[in-house]
């Protein structure tokens, strides 16, 4: 029996220090959450997730110094972004993770990097930092991966869903919601709601 | 929450990958779930061995990069070292289905099920 060497401390919400999935599993699915700073990416995360949020960083080295220049190393430049992940265990033999990722234009190569193969994104908006998400909403609709925009509510309930709707100048077929990223049952009902629209989106398209 | 790396600077990192930074096996998706095939040996790297002890049941690339207190970029790296060893072995994520280029109806009923019953 061997002792695991993790520095982190009992993080989890449930299960060991480092919650191993069952050995059946073998097929893992993910989920993005994108947004602005502070918008509630996090909070969502950790709502719907049976191990607390784990935070990491993925970082991209700027073009221009050939990888197998060694006097390179220490001047290439990087950029590097922190995300935070959760996890969702589906059944017997697959697992969804959920990622809370900014959504800004310098952060995008995560997209690359990170969800390539995602099922979709949810895209939380905080009405009064609307612009934070346009970038987001932008790429996603190009690159043709689904998503809905949920607006977490910190109270201000300014807005109607239409008034959000018009300023964010969003295609009628992407569903909006109102949530609270606090409520598991309210972020669980998000999430619902995209993996509903990509159905609807795959049987739309369907041979 | 600080990284390890930070305080450790590019110097580490470039030891712990032994100066690769360009032959990360690149099916090695964020979510390819990753499962130990041996225990670590003596005199072993010991990142290779702390990832040997985390992936007793599969877990997957960010989270071993979490608990590892590393870049997944590094995390990549030291994970193909274990592979083309043969002391991990990689469940990679099912690629898309050309009838299904989102998703297939089943995963997605799969997901909706789980997601009520949460
Ligand atoms: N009132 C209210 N507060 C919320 C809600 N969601 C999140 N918060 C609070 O807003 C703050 C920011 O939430 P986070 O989940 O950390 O936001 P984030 O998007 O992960 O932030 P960064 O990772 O720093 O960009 C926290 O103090 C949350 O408790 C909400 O629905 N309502
Ligand atoms: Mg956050």
């Amino acid at each position: 029996m061997h002792s695991t060497t993790s520095e982190s401390p009992a993080t989890e919400q449930t299960g060991s220090p480092t919650s191993p999935l069952p050995d059946s599993v073998a097929q893992a699915l993910k989920i993005a959450v994108v947004g602005g700073f502070g918008v509630g990416k996090t909070t969502m995360v950790r709502s719907v997730s049976e191990i607390r949020p784990l935070t990491t960083e993925e970082n991209m080295t700027q073009a221009g110094v050939g990888v197998d220049d060694l006097q390179g190393v220490e001047a290439k430049t990087t950029t590097t972004v922190a995300f935070d992940f959760g996890r969702i265990t589906l059944d017997a033999t697959s697992v969804l993770y959920l990622f809370g990722a900014p959504g800004q234009e310098r952060f995008w190569f995560l997209w690359d990097r990170l969800f390539t193969g995602a099922l979709g994104a949810v895209v939380l908006v905080d009405t009064r930092r609307l612009a934070d998400c346009f970038y987001a909403i932008d790429r996603l609709e190009a690159q043709g991966t689904p998503f809905v925009v949920a607006h977490n509510d910190f109270g201000e309930a300014e807005y109607s869903l239409s008034e959000v709707r018009a300023a964010l100048d969003l295609d009628p077929a992407v569903p909006l919601t109102r949530c609270d990223a606090r409520d598991r049952d309210s972020a669980k009902r998000v999430l619902i709601e995209l993996v509903e629209h990509i159905r609807s989106l795959v049987l739309a398209q369907a041979p | 929450m600080s990284l390890s790396h930070r305080r450790e600077g590019p110097d580490r990192l470039y030891v712990i990958t032994s100066g690769r930074s360009g032959g990360a096996d690149q099916n090695l998706d964020a979510v390819t779930l990753i499962v130990a095939e041996s225990a670590p040996t003596p005199g072993m790297q010991s990142e290779h061995a702390r990832i040997l002890n985390l992936c007793a049941g599969p877990l997957s690339v960010v989270e071993i990069a979490a608990h590892l207190g590393l870049p997944v970029t590094v995390v990549r790296i030291l994970l193909t070292d274990l592979i083309d060893t043969g002391r991990v072995t990689a469940r990679h994520p099912a690629p898309a289905s050309p009838a299904y280029p989102l998703a297939s109806p089943e995963v997605l009923e799969k997901v909706l099920v789980a997601l009520h019953n949460l």
